[in-house]
């Protein structure tokens, strides 16, 4: 093979390709026809856990759910590519921060009021874009054969002190816990969020890279506790075909009111291309109504947000938690707690 | 096609501004990661050729009892996706954490990397060499310092280069066994505040260190060095070593790193398949998933392959700028995280070629930017060892250039060719991150089938795809190490 005919063809093709890649652009908007009977949804949430939902959904409604699943941040990272040419109609996410973070960008249309009024304000964005569709709340698991009940911490400040030195596991990546910091920040200013984040890496919390993770090594004894939400107990009693009653680990709530009894949300959000489309309006007041509220209970163990539908098992009420107020929605904010927990050296 | 990824960061990273730039990398913790990344990445490379070259050796050129099947197990490793590996390593070792645990788990999973080319290359090389140096007088271990090993160079460096920019690119084994490197940062930023700008201005390290490597790794190339067999007629046996007294440790130690690559992760998931109750899908959805694996990483395969036979020719009959400058770009991506590659294609299915997009076509291109010097490697090297005065003769006869690649070069290289094509295509059964982004909705492969249960701690439901997807990759690596001529190697032993 001679040389000087191959290289002329490889340099055209490096050079097509590069023009093909600078080459920007144009071309229309990706059709969506209103009341076509199908909806594109983007999931960050498992699909072990939507699929069975969105199922009943399309059997009552004839309507088809294309469902593409992510690491909900990972979506959301997609849906800013995607801009405007997203083929997604509807977005349901993991947590707050996500849907903050896609409705900054200006991505999502107004849901009706009618649909965001069942759920309390606290749960919903402020402008009415996207609205919450299961609640969680910030728990301490722990192992009573590692930790006595009397030595439980009334407030996750205590959490600092040197009886807790190393014993504390911690999932800093996770959403919930960036909310989390978000909350004590609210709550107690940015000196002291940032004195007891600080506290907390230097008394040795152990880093996992998930909630599952810390819940499985407090249930091994591996850890004595960890910061987590409420329902991973549920999952792993699932897997294990036991109640979570029967595990190990058991859930301790921080005082009501307490930056450690937070509550975070899952929730939707339609976006802008689809504003008007009757399916997807369809599917928010499905995951709103009292089917799947009831599904999300008893199935993945988290709470309804909507009055009436019966709470899971083996956890106090959402109304008693009290917990503290703060606006999920503000990205400003998450930016300020993300930037709170690189400093403290919680994460690389 | 290689340059999609780099033309994304620019542009990208052009968004953040400099000051922004300029905060997220002049930073400690960047140095901190950088260091640490480079050190996992330089202990990793290390011992993969030690165990890479040592393997291949004892199974090519000893009498080493039962080499047909270590020459297997060699390869196997490979099928087996770090995720799953630390997994199941993190999951039986309590506290196997950190800096020395992702070495161990990592060199384990990737030093076929190195075995597969160097064992090819061992059977490979010209065995009259060999004897002349040694009815000259040289012993065994002289011959095969100064006359061997030299021609092991290429095969050696360029499993090296792939080891490191595995080691640079892996996020699963780093994520579980908790060491911080640079793409473990660089997926905790786009989880941290969904900070896609962040993400991808600490990509662009990457890419330079990168460079380096790439730069290092070709000033270890000699010029004019001459690595095919010319002449001699009928290929002859190479000499076997006998091992004596040492044959049964050898084939010990040999079967303790099988157990360690192979065992630990195989016994832990049959343990979870009986302690959970969850159950994965049903059959036809299992044989679904398992036949879209199949279909996107043959399709993977394919295009990677065609994509990579001109700069491998190039590389290693016409070494130039251009084929440097060819080469060193399909590197380049090959060291970025997948989901930065995932982006740079939704970017570029989004803006430029939208009927393609979340369609079979843009995954497979993505595979093909991804793993595309895993098939250069394959390709260049097997020309490298093709002679090419052979090709000289042939058009002195009056064949066009294109008859003679076409009946000389390519028949030459065919399972140099073949090599590649295997390993691009296991590479791309593991690939989860770019899938996600980028596979058809709806569309669910092993991998992510895996991901999604694993997701919800239903490891019982997790273990069978796992499983699957471990024993489907097997058969193209059976077939790599049946290609090296391990499996086939002669039985002369003298």
């Amino acid at each position: 093979m001679s040389p000087s005919r191959l290289r002329p063809a490889v340099a055209a093709a490096l050079g097509g390709a590069l023009l093909f890649a600078l080459a920007a652009c144009g071309g229309g908007e990706p059709a969506s026809e209103p009341d076509d009977k199908t909806i594109v949804l983007y999931s960050g949430r498992n699909e072990t856990l939507v699929k069975p939902l969105l199922d009943k959904f399309s059997q009552q409604t004839g309507i088809a759910v294309q469902a593409r699943y992510g690491t909900t941040a990972q979506m959301a990272a997609q849906l800013a590519e995607e801009g405007d040419r997203s083929p997604a109609e509807v977005f349901l996410a993991q947590d707050a921060g996500a849907l903050g973070a896609v409705n900054k960008k200006g991505m999502f249309a107004a849901l009706p009021a009618e649909a965001t009024a069942k759920v309390p304000a606290i749960y919903r964005a402020e402008d009415g874009n996207w609205v919450g569709v299961t609640a969680r709340s910030r728990v301490l698991v722990y192992n009573p054969a590692l930790v006595k009940a009397a030595d439980l911490p009334a407030s996750v400040f205590d959490l600092t002190g040197p009886a807790w030195k190393g014993k504390v596991a911690v999932a800093p990546t996770n959403g919930s816990f960036q909310a989390f910091v978000t909350a004590v920040r609210v709550q107690h200013g940015e000196q002291k969020a940032k004195e007891f984040f600080t506290a907390l890496k230097a008394n040795d919390a152990q880093i996992r890279a998930n909630n599952i993770e810390i819940v499985t090594d407090v249930d091994a004894g591996k850890v004595p506790a960890g910061l987590v939400n409420h329902y991973y107990l549920g999952e792993i009693a699932k897997e294990r075909g036991v109640t979570p009653e029967q595990l190990n680990a058991k859930l301790h709530f921080f005082t009501p009111g307490d930056s450690g009894a937070m509550v975070n949300v899952s929730g939707v959000g339609v976006l802008k291309r689809s504003a008007t489309d009757p399916d997807a309006r369809a599917l928010v007041d499905y995951l709103l109504g009292a089917e799947a509220q009831t599904y999300f209970a008893e199935e993945t163990f988290e709470y309804p947000v909507v009055a009436g539908a019966p709470a899971p098992a083996y956890v106090p009420a959402l109304a008693d938690l009290k917990a503290p107020a703060i606006d999920l929605n503000d990205l400003e904010t998450l930016e300020a707690s993300i930037a709170l927990i690189k400093e403290s050296g919680l994460t690389p | 096609m290689a340059l999609l990824p780099l033309v994304y960061l620019l542009v990208r990273t052009a968004e953040a501004g400099a000051g922004r730039i300029a905060e997220e990398l002049f930073t400690g913790r960047v140095a901190v990661l950088t260091a640490r990344t480079v050190a996992l990445a330089a202990v990793v490379t290390a011992a993969c050729v030690v165990l890479g070259v040592g393997t291949a050796f004892l199974v090519g050129r000893t009498d080493l009892p039962g080499r047909r099947l270590f020459a297997v197990l060699g390869a196997l490793p490979l099928a087996v996706p770090t995720y799953i590996a630390a997994f199941t390593w993190v999951s039986t070792l309590d506290g196997f954490t950190g800096f020395w645990a992702s070495a161990v788990v990592l060199s384990l999973c990737s030093y076929p990397y190195v075995y597969l080319p160097v064992v090819a290359a061992l059977d490979r090389a010209d065995a009259a060499q060999e004897d002349v140096a040694r009815s000259l007088g040289h012993n065994p271990w002289r011959t095969f310092r100064s006359v061997t090993l030299p021609q092991l160079r290429p095969a050696v460096a360029g499993g090296a280069l792939l080891v490191a920019l595995y080691v640079l690119s892996d996020f699963g084994a780093v994520a579980l066994l908790r060491t911080d490197t640079f793409t473990a940062a660089i997926f905790t930023a786009f989880d941290l505040g969904f900070d896609r700008t962040g993400a991808l201005v600490l990509a662009t390290v990457l890419v330079a260190l990168t460079t380096v490597l790439l730069v290092g790794e070709g000033a270890t190339r000699r010029r004019d060095a001459r690595y095919a067999a010319v002449g001699a007629g009928a290929r002859r046996p190479h000499t076997r070593l006998r091992l004596g007294p040492a044959r049964l440790p050898a084939a010990l130690l040999l079967a303790v790193v099988a157990a360690l690559a192979l065992g630990v992760p195989a016994l832990n998931l049959a343990r979870r398949l009986a302690a959970g109750v969850s159950r994965p899908g049903s059959l036809p959805e299992i044989a679904a998933a398992a036949g879209n694996s199949l279909t996107v990483s043959a399709a993977g395969a394919a295009l990677t392959l065609l994509l990579a036979l001109p700069i491998g020719l190039l590389v290693a009959r016409a070494p130039g700028p251009l084929a440097a400058g060819a080469e060193g770009l399909s590197y380049l991506s090959h060291a970025l995280p997948g989901v930065v590659i995932g982006l740079s294609l939704v970017f570029f299915g989004v803006n430029v070629a939208y009927p393609l997009y979340q369609t079979r076509w843009l995954l497979t291109l993505a595979y093909a930017v991804l793993f595309l010097p895993l098939a250069v490697a394959a390709v260049s090297a097997a020309v490298a060892q093709a002679p090419p005065v052979l090709e000289d003769v042939a058009r002195s006869l009056g064949r066009s250039p294109a008859r003679v690649l076409a009946t000389v070069t390519v028949p030459l290289t065919v399972p140099g060719i073949a090599a590649g094509a295997a390993l691009v295509f296991l590479t791309c059964m593991k690939e989860l991150p770019a899938t996600l982004l980028l596979r058809p909705t709806g569309m669910d492969t092993l991998a992510t089938e895996l991901w999604t249960h694993t997701g919800v701690a239903a490891y019982a439901a997790a273990a069978p795809y796992a499983a699957l997807l471990v024993a489907l990759s097997a058969i193209p690596t059976w077939f790599l190490a049946a290609r090296t001529g391990a499996l086939a190697s002669q039985e002369g032993t003298r």
